[in-house]
């Protein structure tokens, strides 16, 4: 086809909506419910109008009850549906971690291998709209702590628009995170993007300096960083992660043996967060091949605040991980 | 192993004990250790390395049969056949 | 204190030149560990240290020619370093697992931590290690003065290039040949030789040899040098002043450490010692020569595989020339020479047979023995070939 490499501008919300059209084109099994998806079209409109075009047995609302809905997802799903269960933020999940811990990513193992729970649970998260402490958590680490679950982290618009396609072919229960300040951002993708690899880390700059390794709102800042560190002559290698849980060693260890200098970028708590895990592995695996410490950028351990600036001053910046980066290479 | 495999593996072991010769200048019926003056601690430490390249054990009273480069590698030839 | 000097490596060193430290001060150092490189006349040597204590201070700089005997480093010796020790350790606050953000305190304790221990990239230092180079003699320009990879790598260029300089200002077989000639014409000058020779029938040894080696593997094959080393150590037991050396007096030596002359390919000799081959078995002298032959000919001899030989044998094997009297290497007093060894005619018990025989000589030096106990010891040694199997 000719227009194989054309391109579209589209927005991450855009990105998130015709993933979630195509899914539930793809297969009747497939329903979303959630909190105000139907007829107000979704808290941040991801499944706005979708009510109209595969109406309500499929695109369903449901009450203020996280634990009962995302617990009706998971009896959807043992009785042979593909339900898209999205809680309106990851804030709210935790009324529903019971059923997420316990049930989702247990039953597998409670039922002797008998039943899979092959849910999808889709939140918005992130940091960086105003919406203040009790908002603005990042839950990535808790959800990536718990065997038996898939954990995805929506970093960019490609995986905004294929993730949830390849999550519902698994049939273990999979989160996928997505990052409501990047919502209206707009970014080039392929006119044929569709289902994304679920499995891999990916490198999204190569370089031979230092690595830095990322996931979710760190991705798009980090190229940025790369970019401004170009100019300068560092050489940076931008990894996104994807994939919370299982976590594709593989991929981070390779990028250490080949720059063997490493800042890991994210906006959760420093401590028991992914990067410790990374750093943690890093050490375990790759120990011989580091140049320097393994650094992180993490969120500052406070409440997030609600005022702008001290919101910005919490979570890494681009100019943090410059500052980070140039300190790092300052004594080559 | 071919003919010339044996011979290139001969040339590369014996120019290892014999860094400064050039073994592959051998003529076939020239005796090996007279010509590249070759003693006999490094002409045990040469059949040592054949056994671990090739896995064959040569005995002793079958030192007589590989003096040159011809006796040498048809005696392999024999024995790894 | 002790003092580590330049060691003597023969007779005919004068001096050295210190190539590398391989230890660094506040290392702890036991008898037989390699403290330093050094380049002679004989190649590049390792030399070991015979004292065990912590390296104090290290005087010499690499690079440095220095006349032997020179005190080059200051070891402590183990007891008091240990008292030492602890009261550093005591004075040392505990290291605490400390929450992230009290930067300060982790500072500290990295400062404490940088007397004990040299700070270096895991990386760099995999790749110190890979190449022979000696972190404490390199300036970290990392975090705090840590070393990283590009530091080691510059070190790397740096000792290539000193190395390449070295081998252009000595060719290593022009070194020998005038170490050789140096100890050599001291013994023609300084000692009396006299010579003895013994035909020795052979039959039996190389008989008892090759049944030996028809039940071995091909690696643990013995070769006859193996076999005589071992006669002429277990024959010097009994006639202890020919293991000795001269020094205006005969001073007898209670190790017998036998030197193999091994010719280097290109010309030139080198003398590695097997230490104390009256108590190894033939297996174990052959190791021994299994190991050291090759380390010869590539030059990476260590200080005691020069030092400390007793007596010399000199051995040419078979197909070359019947006899070999050899030149006393000083300060021995004896040295004893093998003959290729050949099919001739021999009368035993009025029976004439065709054996393998060759000869074995002796070259002693006159001011310490007389040819009698020389003669005495050739003897004993045919006593000592003839039954192999009691070796």
């Amino acid at each position: 086809m000719k227009n194989n490499a054309a391109k579209i501008n589209s927005t991450y919300r855009e990105a998130l909506k015709q993933g979630l059209r195509e899914a539930l084109q793809n297969d009747e099994r497939v329903f979303l419910m959630g909190e105000d998806v139907g007829r107000y079209g979704g808290a941040f409109a991801v499944s706005k109008d979708l009510l109209q075009e595969f109406g309500e047995e499929r695109i369903m609302d449901v009450p203020l009850s996280e634990s009962g809905f995302v617990g009706a997802g998971i009896g959807a799903a043992l009785a042979g549906m593909k339900p898209i269960v999205e809680v309106m933020t990851v804030n709210f999940s935790l009324l529903a971690m019971d059923q997420i811990v316990n049930n989702a990513a247990t039953l597998l193992h409670m039922s002797g291998g008998q039943l899979n729970v092959p849910i999808v649970i889709r939140m918005g998260c992130g940091i960086g709209k105003q919406l203040a402490a009790q908002h603005s958590h990042s839950w990535e680490p808790f959800y990536a702590h718990i065997p038996g679950l898939i954990v995805l982290s929506v970093g960019t618009h490609e995986d905004a628009r294929g993730m949830l396609l390849t999550a519902l072919k698994s049939p273990d229960p999979v989160l996928i995170f997505e990052y409501t300040s990047m919502l209206n951002s707009e970014r080039e993708i392929a006119a044929d993007a569709g289902a994304v690899d679920i499995s891999k880390a990916k490198v999204l700059k190569e370089g031979k300096d230092i690595s830095i390794i990322t996931y979710g709102t760190g991705v798009y800042k980090c190229l940025e960083a790369a970019a401004e560190l170009a100019t300068i002559g560092i050489d940076t290698e931008v990894l996104d992660l994807r994939v919370l849980r299982p976590l594709d060693e593989e991929t981070f260890l390779a990028s250490v043996a080949k720059t063997h200098r490493v800042l890991i970028v994210e906006d959760a708590w420093r401590s028991v967060s992914i990067s410790s895990e990374i750093s943690s592995r890093i050490m375990e695996k790759a120990f011989y091949e580091l140049d320097a410490p393994v650094q992180r950028l993490c969120g500052v351990e406070v409440p997030i605040p609600y005022p702008l600036h001290l919101e910005d001053a919490a979570i890494p910046q681009k100019n943090d991980i410059v500052n980070a980066v140039k300190k790092m290479m300052s004594h080559d | 192993m071919n003919e010339d495999e044996i011979k290139k593996l001969v040339f590369q072991l014996l120019k290892q004990i014999a860094p400064d010769t050039e073994p592959s200048t051998l003529k076939p019926d020239e005796n090996i250790r007279d010509t590249l003056d070759i003693d006999s601690f490094d002409s045990l430490q040469f059949l040592v390395s054949l056994d671990e390249k090739l896995g064959i054990e040569i005995p002793e009273q079958d030192y007589g049969k590989i003096t040159t480069l011809k006796n040498l590698v048809d005696y392999i030839l024999g024995k790894i056949k | 204190m002790i003092e580590f000097q330049m060691p003597s490596l023969g007779a005919d060193m004068e001096a050295g030149t210190l190539i590398e430290w391989r230890k660094k001060p506040g290392d702890a150092v036991k008898r037989g560990d390699i403290i330093a490189e050094v380049e002679t006349q004989k190649g590049l040597i390792e030399i070991e240290v015979f004292d065990e204590g912590i390296i104090g201070e290290l005087l010499i700089k690499e690079g440095t020619k220095v006349p032997v005997g020179t005190v080059m480093a200051l070891i402590n010796p183990t007891e008091t370093t240990l008292e030492t020790r602890k009261e550093t350790i005591s004075e040392k606050p505990t290291v605490k697992i400390q929450p992230t953000e009290e930067k300060i305190v982790e500072k500290a304790t990295a400062e404490k931590f940088e007397e004990r221990h040299i700070k270096v990239s895991p990386l760099a230092k995999r790749i110190a290690t890979e190449n022979n180079i000696d972190l404490s003699q390199i300036q970290g320009t990392g975090e705090d003065g840590s070393i990283t990879k590009d530091d080691v790598e510059k070190a790397i260029s740096q000792k290539a290039k000193i190395e390449k300089k070295e081998e252009k200002s000595l060719p290593k077989n022009l070194a020998i040949r005038s170490a050789i000639a140096a100890a050599m014409s001291k013994s023609n000058t300084d000692i009396p030789h006299y010579y003895l020779e013994k035909r020795i029938d052979i039959t039996k040894a190389l008989a008892w040899l090759r049944e030996a080696n028809s039940k071995r593997p091909i690696q643990k094959r013995l070769l006859p040098a193996a076999l005589l080393i071992k006669a002429v150590a277990k024959s010097l037991i009994d006639f202890p002043e020919l293991n000795a050396i001269w020094d205006n007096e005969v001073q007898i030596k209670k190790e017998i450490n036998i030197g193999f002359v091994v010719s280097l390919r290109g010309g030139g000799v080198i003398i590695p010692a097997i230490h104390k081959a009256s108590e190894k078995s033939i297996d174990e002298i052959m190791e021994a020569l299994n190991d050291m032959i090759p380390r010869a000919r590539a030059m990476k001899l260590r200080s005691s595989d020069l030092s400390d030989s007793t007596i010399t044998i000199t051995s040419l094997g078979e197909g070359g020339a019947d006899v070999v009297f050899g030149v006393i290497y000083p300060p021995q007093v004896a040295i004893i020479g093998f003959g290729g060894s050949s099919q001739q005619p021999f009368a035993e018990n009025g029976m004439l047979g065709i054996r393998t025989v060759f000869t074995v000589t002796l070259a002693g030096d006159h001011r310490a023995t007389d040819g009698l106990i020389g003669s005495d010891f050739l003897v004993t040694l045919n006593k000592q070939l003839q039954n192999p199997e009691a070796l």
